[in-house]
């Protein structure tokens, strides 16, 4: 990136820092908190501790971050090297990922650039003008991705509801500020649990790993009667409803499930996982030291705001997670995909100048798809 | 500590205090080396580890009829007394745990036992007083079934590598799992061996009592069976190869894709220049960066920890793992392709 642009974000970021600072919510035990950050073109900064919010805004002000990092774990010193900090235990967190989800829209809304020539085009393979596949993809995600990474949150919930006894105060919903959402649980029984319990518990929630015996298909001496049942809780419930369809033809299901066998009963199986587990980043859950974006921080892949989703089904981050101001400025904009902000529609941009809104012109030069003019 | 009645000693003799109870019964070490009476009790714990070393279980003369019960009790508490110190005095460390892991699987089926047994709600809560004391997992009853918080379940059952121990495979219901008393005690067993393992290691080794000696004599000769040797082919395993291909595609490989397999070269003794180069064809790939972390990787930089190849079971919640029947049911692609000889 060059310098004009970086020091366009900062100055963009800086003030979204000093007059918005009450988006930022700094975790409970903030001083057993390890927090890190980034700046634009440089390396990672961690293992800080902070002890309130006052001396978070003096480093954000200080530093204008690229972006905010803060850990899911509590320590007993999280300035020290990670071996030392004597890890105590850490809020399960989620990522939900639209990029993860194989969605169809995917492909009408991202672009490539070339790390060689610069080139940015739709040809996601090789680059339209030297050939080189070292390629940078970049997506402005639509409506779809956002609601289809929506049923996902809602599906999660279900899961930590029903099955693993959260209750729903202590779930706390986050847009990620650029593809997803992040998803915090506080209070749990989890929180001491380590990096292995809690990939055994990404693995439940994603319906992965699952054998045919636990739905009631059995190698030998078949029986119907193990089979699920509409009304059972967890899994076999939710299971049930996928490949059942409706209560009147369970049976006849059941009758065809046996008929094609136990090994083709594991690929009902994958199908399930595939169609009604949770899709969610498993890098993330089982990760004990991460620091993750800090809510209420500027995700720099995109300008916007990780924020806090009080009504997740209404909730549009186009509109509620855009903060910086509406000040215009020109820029040189190579944007091939239109998309929409602050409810403005922008774009498709060919190699042009133009003039738009600071909150724009960020989203833009974020995803590398802009510079100043 | 449990306060124990005779059965419950002679069920579960690791919770007893050994000295104690030998003094308790007015007995001592050399006595059993000298006395004939009690002499047949070595050659009785003798058994016991022969029996454990073969890894079968020890049959109880609890469970005969040709001894009086009253007489039997004791009995067995000293035979495995006994055996603990001809292990001791062995030093074999191969035996002990073999010993540890029969003795774990015996008091097992006798928990079960007690933890099933609905006529006597004294055992019932016995077994459950055992189980939250040693292992710190409270079990409750609930209409036939044993019903534990998800998180200690998680605990103890990461240690099982059987797909039937996934939590995806259990009973899960409001933050709790449904086991039957077999589930329960079976989730315990590798803790009770460890348990019964680290009581017998941290027990003070006697000097050698005469009466003992030709006993221990055998054990050292036994434990020589046990020794083995690995040999390896030194082929990739299929994640491994599938992580190499995807990176000479020049496609990209996931962050966590290229831990595993840094960290996997790494440890079969390449070093970060030897590894470096793998990473040049990468989308995203930057020399100062991919030194960086793998020198991290290695433990030349950062806080010195070298880190290891992740787990199977890891590896297949990160879709990394490709696995074929040559990999053979590791747990860890380090050892794919060594056999045991």
């Amino acid at each position: 990136m060059q310098e004009a642009d970086i020091l366009f974000l900062e100055d963009s970021f800086k003030k979204y820092y000093f007059n918005h600072f009450d988006q930022i919510k700094v975790p409970e035990r903030t001083s057993e908190r390890e927090f890190g950050y980034q700046k634009f073109n440089s390396g990672m900064t961690r293992h800080i501790s902070l002890k309130d919010d006052k001396e978070l805004h003096l480093l954000l002000m200080q530093n204008i971050p690229s972006d905010v990092y803060c850990s899911n774990a509590c320590y007993t010193f999280p300035n020290l090297p990670m071996n030392e900090k004597d890890w105590k235990e850490a809020d399960l967190i989620f990522d939900i990922d639209a990029k993860d989800l194989n969605l169809s829209c995917r492909e009408n809304h991202t672009v490539s650039i070339c790390n060689d020539c610069n080139e940015v085009s739709k040809n996601l393979t090789q680059c339209s003008k030297c050939n080189s596949t070292k390629l940078e993809k970049k997506s402005l995600p639509c409506k779809n991705c956002i609601d289809a990474s929506k049923i996902e949150v809602e599906k999660l919930s279900e899961v930590l509801i029903n099955d693993l006894a959260i209750t729903r105060e202590n779930i706390q919903v986050y847009f990620s500020g650029n593809e997803g959402f992040h998803v915090y649980v506080y209070n749990s029984q989890f929180q001491e649990i380590g990096s292995r319990e809690r990939s055994e518990l990404t693995d439940y929630i994603s319906l992965r790993g699952a054998i045919p015996e636990t739905f009631g298909m059995k190698k030998f001496k078949q029986d119907r009667a193990s089979f699920p049942d509409f009304n059972e809780n967890g899994w076999r419930g939710r299971f049930s409803k996928y490949v059942f369809g409706s209560k009147s033809k369970r049976s006849k299901i059941i009758t065809e499930l046996l008929a094609n066998g136990y090994s083709s009963f594991q690929k009902t199986l994958d199908n399930a996982s595939e169609n009604i587990g949770v899709k969610i980043d498993p890098n993330v859950t089982i990760d004990i030291h991460r620091i993750f974006r800090l809510p209420g921080s500027i995700n720099s892949k995109s300008g916007l705001t990780k924020t806090h989703c009080d009504d997740l089904t209404n909730f549009d981050p186009y509109v509620e997670a855009s903060f910086l101001s509406d000040d215009t400025v020109e820029v040189f904009a190579n944007s091939p995909i239109e998309f929409k902000l602050k409810n403005k529609k922008f774009g498709p941009y060919l190699n042009e100048k133009v003039t738009v809104p600071t909150f724009a012109a960020v989203y833009m030069i974020c995803k590398k798809l802009a510079r100043i003019a | 500590m449990l306060a124990l009645g005779q059965d419950e000693i002679a069920k579960y003799p690791f919770l007893a205090d050994a000295g104690q109870y030998l003094k308790d019964q007015g007995f001592s070490l050399e006595q059993f080396g000298t006395d004939p009476d009690l002499k047949d009790l070595i050659k009785k714990a003798y058994q016991r580890i022969l029996v454990a070393a073969d890894g079968k279980i020890y049959k109880s003369d609890l469970d005969g009829d040709h001894v009086s019960k009253e007489a039997a009790l004791p009995r067995e508490v000293f035979s495995f007394l006994l055996a603990i110190v001809l292990l001791k005095l062995s030093g074999m460390h191969t035996l002990i745990k073999r010993f540890a892991l029969a003795e774990a699987r015996r008091a097992e089926k006798y928990l079960e036992k007690d933890l099933a047994n609905i006529s006597d709600e004294s055992k019932n809560q016995l077994a459950i007083r055992v189980i939250d004391d040693l292992f710190s997992v409270q079990v409750e009853k609930s209409d036939g079934y044993f019903v534990i918080p998800v998180s200690d379940y998680l605990k103890h059952s990461i240690n099982f590598h059987e797909r039937e121990w996934k939590l995806i495979n259990r009973h899960v219901e409001n933050g709790q799992v449904f086991l039957s008393p077999h589930e329960t005690v079976r989730l315990i067993r590798k803790e009770l061996g460890t348990y019964i393992n680290s009581k017998i290691i941290n027990a003070k080794t006697p000097t050698m009592i005469p009466g003992f000696e030709d006993s221990v004599n055998k054990l050292v000769l036994l434990s020589k069976k046990f020794v083995t040797y690995t040999v390896t082919t030194g082929e990739y395993p299929p994640c491994i190869k599938h992580a190499i291909e995807i990176l000479e595609k020049g496609e990209n490989l996931p962050h966590s894709g290229r831990f595993m397999l840094a960290s996997f070269l790494l440890s079969k003794g390449q070093t970060v220049q030897q590894v470096a180069p793998l990473f040049k064809n990468a989308p995203d790939y930057n020399e100062r960066v991919t030194l960086y972390q793998l020198n991290h990787l290695a433990g030349t930089s950062g806080s010195g920890t070298q880190y290891s190849c992740p787990s199977c079971e890891k590896l297949k919640t990160q879709s990394l793992c490709f696995a074929t029947s040559e990999c053979d049911n590791i747990i860890n692609p380090l050892q794919f392709g060594r056999k045991k000889k």
